[in-house]
């Protein structure tokens, strides 16, 4: 069965390591904040200007002065600290974030990662994902391994305009995780539960790399 | 040193049609509401509006849009405004979009008195489209220029009669740097207070960053995204 997206999150949250600062884009890497797995410490940035942000408030225990980058209304945990947005992207340029988890629409055999504009339509703008892919140095994305009309997202070369070149390291889709190559290409680390080589591999259009016996992944 | 204005009346005074201001805030959070009432009410035209966001239809920065006072706008992310995306596709609003990061730091260099700066953002991307690029450290940079503002206002939790400004939460955001990058920098603030009720040590921005402040009022203090979790 391929992976739904809190699994996609749970499989994500593996790679978290004791002491890491983390930064969650929107959507699917939200999530993983629900799997941090356990004796693990991990405390989370947002852009706007946080470090230790804790989960939703309870109800009625709403802070109009208290957001996400996504603009939700959250918590601060206990150690945790406030700063203006250059500051935020001086801990993401400086690279003292040591993990970046973020969607794409499309993620390119060279680690291109394409997720802030379709052309022709309504533009939104690139936030701070531009800052994010450029200076992260362990770069996750979590995205479907198609769009919905079935296309595969993952592709020799993005066709939409790019968000930054040559930076994800890693990608975990519904159907596996994959580790952009040297030189180019996706290496199958893992498959999700009961998914074949075969229908990966006809869901991936970039360059894929089998390299012996690709095992199940554990969740 | 006092900086005190009676009201947002008098601190608006001088901006005219025209000018390129600064507005601090993320979303709907830390944003100068009083001020932006008062441009409304002013009606000060052919602006250039430099913020993170545009605020949404009926709050914010998008109560400008409405009134069609907004020539450009300068930010980062500009979703969850109908109006806006109206005025842009049909070529009434022009657009910049720069990486958020970027925007920040572009603000920062503009009150430091750094002309430009390299940065990996965006290299690689339309965003790098005729800008110098040079490598450091085997990376490719992009250079980027500074950002000033002939007004910047901000919003703070506190502020003295000198100007000196306290933040609370994720209101901090952009309202620093812009409050450094304003030719004049108006601050209005939900609880002003006498110089020396504030201790020094927890300032966040000097006074010598801000010309104008006076004691906001009425603050809505909308959410956008309300989200929450039942009491278990």
């Amino acid at each position: 069965m391929a992976l739904d997206k809190d699994q996609i999150a749970q499989r994500i949250a593996q790679e978290l390591t004791d002491g890491w600062y983390v930064n969650l884009g929107i959507g699917i890497p939200t999530l993983v904040a629900n799997f941090i797995p356990e004796g693990i410490e991990v405390e989370f940035q947002s852009e706007n200007g946080i470090l230790g942000m804790g989960p939703f408030p309870f109800d009625g225990e709403e802070d109009a002065d208290l957001i996400n980058a996504g603009k939700q209304t959250i918590t601060a945990m206990k150690g945790a600290a406030y700063f203006d947005s250059a500051t935020s992207f001086a801990m993401i340029r400086g690279q003292h974030v040591q993990l970046t988890v973020l969607g794409a629409m499309e993620v390119s055999e060279n680690g291109d990662i394409a997720n802030w504009k379709i052309p022709g339509k309504m533009v939104k703008g690139m936030g701070g994902a531009m800052d994010l892919v450029a200076s992260a140095d362990n770069i996750i994305v979590a995205m479907m391994h198609t769009n919905k009309k079935g296309e595969s997202k993952l592709l020799k070369n993005c066709s939409l305009p790019l968000t930054g070149v040559g930076c994800v390291k890693k990608v975990v889709t519904n159907l596996g995780v994959l580790e952009i190559a040297e030189g180019g290409g996706f290496k199958l680390l893992e498959r999700a539960p009961g998914v074949s080589v075969e229908e990966i591999q006809k869901a991936t259009d970039g360059k894929l790399i089998i390299k012996g016996e690709v095992p199940e992944m554990v969740l | 040193m006092n900086k005190v204005v009676d009201n947002v009346e008098k601190a608006c005074i001088g901006i005219e049609n025209g000018m390129t201001i600064m507005l601090g805030g993320f979303g709907l959070c830390g944003i100068p509401e009083n001020s932006i009432s008062q441009l409304v009410k002013l009606g000060t035209k052919e602006l250039t509006c430099i913020s993170n966001n545009a605020g949404v239809d009926d709050f914010g920065l998008g109560l400008l849009l409405q009134n069609h006072q907004i020539k450009k706008m300068i930010s980062s992310y500009v979703g969850e405004n109908d109006e806006f995306e109206r005025q842009m596709l049909s070529g009434e609003l022009e657009v910049d979009l720069i990486p958020q990061g970027s925007l920040a730091e572009r603000c920062r260099a503009g009150g430091a008195g750094i002309p430009a700066f390299f940065t990996p953002a965006g290299y690689g991307t339309e965003v790098a489209e005729g800008k110098e690029v040079r490598e450091f450290n085997g990376k490719p940079h992009i250079l980027e220029s500074a950002l000033t503002a002939d007004y910047a206002i901000v919003k703070a939790w506190k502020g003295d009669t000198a100007g000196n400004l306290i933040f609370k939460g994720t209101a901090r955001n952009f309202n620093p740097m812009m409050a450094m990058a304003g030719k004049i920098t108006i601050a209005e603030v939900e609880n002003l207070v006498p110089a020396g009720e504030l201790d020094p040590n927890q300032i966040h921005i000097a006074g010598i960053f801000v010309q104008r402040i006076f004691q906001g009022k009425g603050y809505e203090k909308r959410i956008e995204q309300r989200t929450v979790r039942q009491k278990p």
